[in-house]
């Protein structure tokens, strides 16, 4: 039996469609020492370029793939250890790892699991086998994303606990109709997969237009929401980019789309090509122009936000945390001071509007933050 | 979601979803729905590589069998079309299309020029172009230039299973009269393809690769060689931006001209005979508008200008493949005054 104290770090699976990713370039060596959230490694997909960081704290003692190298996810890439391991034990591991990814024996990692209401709204479920399903955290993407906008933020929560990920109607695999494009039925929308999934209670998550759904749930149904984790949400303040939402409502071609989308990021080398046609693909499906619009008409009223979401959140006996990137460009993070109540506000140097991709472990830590306060507050 | 099917699986659910979606689309060609003048029962045929099966079963009285009379039922589409209808007619192969120029030429692409605006003729000509089936010199030719030329006629050539469902859908949704060119080659490529409807607008050309170094301007079929061709120039350090131009009427003149611009270097590959065929288009194009951004002459690569050859070895030859485009990449890189 190899010693149990050697953690595996493996491929992670970002997103339903990741099945391998290529290795970059190591952040660490073998023999430094890591604590949980340390980036680790930058890896990239056919889809996108991240950072793999650790979910252990110890030794790097051992790497078992290169650079330039192309593992399956779930194939295990490194080990971490405490110091007093012996050195044989870890080598016989590695090396079995290293055949494992060689002989292609890398048992295939679930991802998340679609689920769909019935009124059409889709949602991605992740978490350990056996975990409890009772309030789970619930991730609900911003204007023009979708479910895949978590993917390095949904997978780390869920080692823990059931994550699920919405796709608000308009978006993603979700039905292609918003009604008349009003906030509430954005809610009623949400209140469904709550609903579908047996759900009483649920930290709730929300990015940009998610977190102004994710605080009106909160606002008008407290006895439901065990805690809140707000990302750059909208309607906390008047100022807004409107030549990006208008204009990401309105592009139809990449050409259009590509250079609206750089805005999102404070490194706008983050705008991969598969991230714009994806896009572009997205955004050709019947319905979306329209539900589209009705949404813009619904967040921008006469060149500024139309929803004023802080007098809502005022008295909500709710835990809540904020998430901000200093270079937001769609939402300025002055804004976050506008969140009443927050217990705490976190404006991350080196990120923009898309904080929960440029910065992940920030999002994922402050979920896990307003997680604690909430349970700590209810023992 | 990322589920795959094939050209063939496309093509057939982009008739079926907007059949469903709008009850004046039909269908109508030989075979399409029994097969020898039958009524069509559960063993429809489909067109002769089988596109439309299973719409017959689904949508009874509007998939229509037809005479072996092209210019019969071309002629009675386009009728349909200035009535209301929106027809999807099947011409087997589009070798055939001959026997109803008149009609297509004179009539489906005149009429809302010469009744001021009046008329729309929405129909859609589905047919299958291009070699490599061994199916000799009258069922394997690319005509889509002839139809290139006219004005009036929109003309699309999906390279992909995605493009194929989405550039159809478009093409039912227009109101003007598209031919619709399906390579037979490409009938079992499989790719990821939405399940749900979606329109892809003609005119925009897909930059399937980025790449600074030379520009690559392919279609249907040729698509998959240059971007095969691309890889191979990768390793050797030459970066190819690939650009499908997915519709030649509309032609997205931009997209090719941005990159022939950054790339000052230009390749176009078509399956076509080379004379007056679209890389002779699109090479004249880019020499009169991009001349000062051009650091090498424009290469071609073409079949010859021979009708395709029924021995199989010749045949292989003849289709340009992507050996060809590297070497008229390298020339086009190599290329000293």
């Amino acid at each position: 039996m190899p010693d149990d104290r050697i953690q595996h770090v493996t491929m992670p699976k970002w997103g339903l469609a990741m099945t391998e990713g290529k290795l970059t370039a190591w952040i660490v060596s073998e023999g430094d020492q890591v604590a949980t959230g340390d980036d680790l490694v930058d890896v990239e997909t056919e889809k996108i370029s991240g950072t793999v960081e650790s979910s252990y704290d110890g030794v790097l003692r051992r790497i078992v793939a290169q650079p330039g190298e192309d593992v399956p996810v779930g194939g295990t890439i490194a080990l971490v250890a405490p110091a007093e391991v012996p050195d044989a034990e870890l080598d016989a591991v590695a090396a079995e790892a290293r055949r494992q990814i060689d002989a292609g024996e890398v048992a295939e990692v679930p991802g998340p699991v679609l689920g769909r209401t019935a009124a059409g709204i889709s949602y991605a479920t992740a978490g350990p086998a056996g975990a409890p399903a009772d309030e789970p955290v619930v991730l609900v993407h911003g204007y023009g994303g979708d479910a895949n906008s978590w993917l390095f933020v949904q997978e780390p929560l869920a080692e823990r606990r059931v994550v699920h990920a919405v796709d608000l109607p308009g978006h993603g695999a979700s039905v292609k109709d918003v009604g008349t494009g009003s906030l509430d039925e954005l809610v009623v929308a949400l209140l469904g997969v709550l609903d579908a999934t047996g759900t009483k209670r649920a930290h709730l998550v929300g990015h940009s237009l998610g977190g102004a759904v994710v605080s009106m749930v909160a606002a008008t149904l407290p006895e439901r929401v065990a805690s809140l984790t707000l990302v750059a949400p909208a309607g906390f303040g008047a100022e807004a980019d409107v030549e990006y939402l208008t204009g990401f409502a309105s592009a139809a071609s990449r050409r259009e789309l590509k250079p609206l989308l750089g805005r999102l990021f404070a490194d706008e080398s983050q705008v991969s090509r598969s991230l714009v046609d994806d896009l572009v693909r997205y955004k050709r499906l019947d319905g979306v122009e329209q539900s589209l619009r009705l949404l813009l008409g619904t967040m921008v009223v006469d060149g500024r936000q139309g929803l004023d979401i802080a007098p809502r959140l005022r008295d909500v006996p709710v835990p809540r945390v904020v998430v901000w990137g200093a270079q937001d460009r769609i939402f300025p993070a002055a804004h976050a001071t506008a969140v009443p109540g927050a217990l705490a506000v976190h404006i991350e140097e080196g990120a923009g509007h898309m904080v929960h991709m440029e910065r992940p472990a920030v999002v994922v830590a402050a979920v896990e933050e307003a997680v604690a306060e909430a349970v700590a507050a209810s023992s | 979601m990322a589920r795959e099917i094939s050209y063939r699986e496309a093509i057939n659910e982009a008739i079926a979803s907007e059949m469903e979606r709008d009850d004046s689309v039909i269908v109508m060609g030989e075979d399409n729905a029994g097969g020898e003048g039958s009524p069509g029962d559960m063993d429809a045929w489909g067109g002769v590589l089988g596109v439309t099966k299973g719409l017959y079963g689904k949508y009874p009285g509007r998939v229509l069998d037809t005479p072996i009379s092209e210019s019969a039922f071309i002629g009675a589409a386009i009728g349909a079309a200035t009535r209301g209808m929106r027809p999807v007619a099947e011409l087997m192969f589009i070798d055939f299309m001959g026997v109803c120029f008149d009609q297509i030429f004179n009539q489906a692409a005149k009429f809302r020029y010469m009744f001021g605006g009046k008329a729309t003729t929405p129909v859609v000509i589905r047919t299958m172009y291009g070699a490599g089936l061994r199916a000799a010199a009258q069922h394997s030719q690319c005509l889509y230039p002839i139809f290139t030329h006219i004005p009036g006629l929109k003309v699309v050539t999906p390279a992909t299973p995605y493009d194929a469902k989405g550039l159809l859908i478009q093409a039912i949704r227009d109101d003007d009269p598209v031919i619709f060119c399906e390579h037979k080659a490409l009938y079992d490529l499989t790719g990821p393809v939405p399940t749900e409807s979606y329109a892809i607008p003609f005119g925009e050309a897909e930059v399937v690769r980025d790449g600074d170094d030379v520009t690559v301007v392919a279609l249907g079929r040729m698509v998959h060689m240059a971007t095969e061709a691309a890889g191979q120039l990768a390793q050797a350090g030459i970066e190819c931006e690939v650009v499908d131009l997915r519709t030649t009427s509309p032609l997205d003149t931009d997209t090719i001209l941005e990159s022939v611009e950054r790339t000052g270097r230009l390749v176009v590959v078509d399956e076509a005979t080379p004379r007056c065929n679209i890389a002779t288009d699109v090479s004249a194009y880019v020499a009169q508008h991009a001349f000062g951004s051009l650091r090498a002459p424009i290469e071609q690569v073409t079949a010859p200008h021979t009708p395709v050859p029924f021995s199989n070895a010749l045949e292989d030859l003849y289709i340009p493949d992507a050996q060809r485009v590297v070497n008229a990449v390298k020339a086009v890189s190599d290329w000293k005054a």
